[in-house]
């Protein structure tokens, strides 16, 4: 169970529901880990600041992440947390291992604007 | 532009110490960071040495009751947010995030910490998370019965082989001297692990991919002749860099290796400046000693505002 304020996914049929219901979603899946922890922060404070897009997390050892790590953008994946960038239901960005809080704003600037 | 009494930039233990001191004593602070609160406490699984607490607590845990113990008393925080520019002298102090936000203060704390170093080669930045890494506990699965390089002979560079050797099938370390920097019963289980060689003297140049390995370009930093070895990933452990790059055009007093030179009230060479945590220099790097050094900071803040 991943320790954080983020609201998170636990089942494949959340995850479909909410990138079929909502246009821009972000999704981090790791543990608590020192690479996913800075990443789930920086979800937790983005998410005051982006209002239009969805923040979650997912526990990377749930069976139900298997709908993330079987995407092809994580197949060449090798470094905790993966985080996905979902617009109108399809995956427009995919990264690994930890990233700045510059570099997620970056990726939202480039795949929600 | 905005005003407070106190601008801490970075939100580790030391400036979440030094906030929450300077916030008590009526003092408006803002506390100013690139990421979220907790500084490199966060990601520590536990922490069992910091006093006042039986049982070892989660890093993550320990840094969010810091942050939250700050809120509590007035702290303002502005986190995720870079200092684009910054301006530090004895009569005047702003700083600029990259919101285009501007603020003013009389004092200024900077508690920026220290980062893992980066080698800063061609490729490291472009296969992390898919054939480079950092981190031997988060991705070190990932290289089950795999071939893997491991950068760096200290301290951190033995200890997360020992964690790798537990899932990977060889590692071969490359490191820029021929002896191991190591505390020796560390290195002494990495090197007898029959699973491990070394390649003393070399250093990385840069990283390529070459199909589904990693290939690895390094120089013997004696003969200055380049090899290319391939393996399946890449673990780098080269110790630690002060966050003071963002200081480079202020005229604040820096080691040569980039840690803040202060007196032993945490002052800098600009009045008004203070400096405390892992960015300052000293011997020692530890959360005690970060908060401590908050503390420290503050109180002598706390006594110039008063006077």
């Amino acid at each position: 169970m991943l320790q954080t304020n983020l609201e998170h996914i636990e089942s494949e049929e959340q995850l479909k529901e909410l990138i079929e219901n909502n246009e821009k979603v972000a999704v981090c899946c790791g543990r608590m880990g020192p690479m996913c922890i800075p990443v789930y922060g920086i979800f937790e404070i983005l998410q005051g600041n982006y209002p239009d897009i969805q923040f979650r997390d997912m526990d990377f050892d749930i069976p139900s992440a298997a709908i993330i790590k079987g995407l092809p953008e994580c197949q060449k994946f090798f470094g905790l947390p993966f985080t996905i960038y979902y617009r109108n239901g399809k995956v427009v960005k995919a990264t690994s291992s930890i990233q700045s809080a510059k570099e997620v704003k970056i990726v939202i600037d480039e795949v929600f604007a | 532009m905005q005003k407070y009494d106190v601008i801490i930039i970075g939100a580790g233990p030391a400036g979440l110490a030094a906030a929450i001191y300077t916030s008590r004593a009526a003092l408006s602070t803002l506390v100013v960071d690139e990421s979220s609160a907790g500084g490199q406490v966060k990601t520590t699984y536990h922490v069992a040495n910091y006093p006042g607490f039986v049982e070892p607590i989660a890093g993550h845990e320990l840094a969010g009751n810091m942050r939250e113990q700050a809120e509590k008393y007035g702290t303002k925080f502005k986190l995720a947010a870079d200092v684009t520019a910054l301006h530090l002298s004895d009569q005047e102090k702003w700083a600029e995030l990259d919101n285009e936000d501007k603020y003013t203060a009389e004092f200024v704390i900077i508690a920026t910490g220290s980062s893992p170093r980066l080698l800063n080669i061609p490729g490291e930045k472009d296969y992390k998370g898919s054939g480079v890494s950092y981190c031997a506990t988060c991705d070190g699965e990932f290289y089950k019965d795999k071939d893997i390089f491991v950068i760096g002979g200290g301290n951190s560079a033995m200890e997360e082989s020992l964690l790798l050797l537990q899932f990977v099938k060889s590692i071969t370390v490359i490191h820029q001297f021929d002896k191991l920097q190591a505390e020796k019963i560390t290195a002494d289980k990495v090197t007898t692990n029959p699973k491990v060689d070394i390649l003393w003297s070399h250093e990385p140049r840069a990283f390529y991919k070459k199909e589904n390995k990693m290939v690895v370009e390094a120089e013997n930093l004696k003969t200055h002749k380049r090899i290319r070895l391939e393996r399946d990933g890449i673990f780098i452990f080269v110790g630690l860099v002060p966050n003071s790059a963002f200081l480079k055009n202020v005229p604040i007093q820096l080691t040569k290796y980039g840690y803040i030179i202060t007196g032993p009230q945490m002052e800098t060479n600009i009045r008004g400046v203070y400096a405390a945590g892992d960015v300052r220099d000293k011997r020692h790097r530890q959360i005690t000693i970060a908060v401590g050094d908050g503390t420290t900071a503050a109180l002598e803040v706390i006594k110039h505002n008063l006077n």
